[in-house]
């Protein structure tokens, strides 16, 4: 078994305009099998693809968050968002979908995996991977 | 593209062996496609294959084997939640066989 890496998944983009945030997802779900160090990051209008409530019907696409939601199943427990990419969208925590994983090392406790960063812990959350991989 | 027969309609599916539009599952259809998968469908199996399509259900994903196996663990017990359990079930893969029986698609992160 090689050396773990610190992988980083950097989310950008609004959830339905682009394939972007679908196929990120995917990768996530993928590269997950490979036993990495996993975080997703969601900043600028990324942060929408964890809003609550969506609804695609409109569009004729499928809505995928309901899969956020798993991704603790898959042993992904770290989705940093940024709060000034909430703020400048007149978002808060609440607005988001609650994605939560079982702590192994801890009972299995429920915990969150949405973790609130500053733009500026954002900053040192990238210069700390190994690989970044922008969506 | 080639299709099962289901009591005079006809379900498509890709090449191997997923059904295109998943509205189109049904009990009926879960026995021919298992069918041909050579799978005789009891009481477990069926378990098996409510629990997935539950899962796809509730987060729109089929899931990876071992995260099939870890879930099926957690609600039905560590005897269940096992590769040899799940493998005696469906012995071309549980999440693979079982999935295309339930009519989801192939599962993601299934590699």
């Amino acid at each position: 078994m090689s050396e773990v890496k610190k992988f980083l998944y950097v989310n950008r983009k609004a959830p339905y305009g682009t394939i972007y945030a679908l196929e990120a997802l995917e990768v996530v779900l993928i590269g997950a099998a490979f036993d990495q160090d996993v975080s997703l990051a969601f900043l600028d209008d990324g942060v929408f693809q964890l809003a609550k409530g969506q609804n695609t019907k409109g569009v004729g696409i499928k809505n995928f968050s309901p899969t956020f939601r798993a991704l603790g199943d898959y042993e992904v427990t770290k989705l940093y968002v940024e709060k000034e990419s909430l703020d400048e969208r007149g978002l808060t925590l609440d607005d988001l979908l609650a994605v939560t994983y079982e702590d192994e090392d801890d009972d299995y406790e429920e915990k969150p995996s949405i973790r609130l960063v500053s733009r500026a812990e954002m900053a040192d959350l990238m210069s700390t991977q190994d690989v970044i991989l922008s969506f | 593209m080639a299709a099962y027969e289901v009591n005079g309609t006809t379900v498509e599916h890709d090449e191997e062996g997923y059904i295109t539009n998943l509205s189109e599952w049904s009990k009926e259809l879960a026995e021919i496609i298992a069918k041909a998968e050579e799978v005789d469908m009891n009481e477990e199996h069926w378990e098996v294959v409510n629990f997935l399509r539950d899962y796809y259900e509730e987060y729109q994903i089929a899931p990876a084997v071992r995260v099939l196996i870890k879930a099926v663990k957690k609600t039905m017990g560590p005897e269940k939640g096992s590769n040899k359990y799940m493998y005696e079930l469906f012995p071309y893969g549980p999440a693979k066989q079982a999935c295309k029986i339930a009519g989801l698609p192939k599962p993601t992160g299934c590699i």
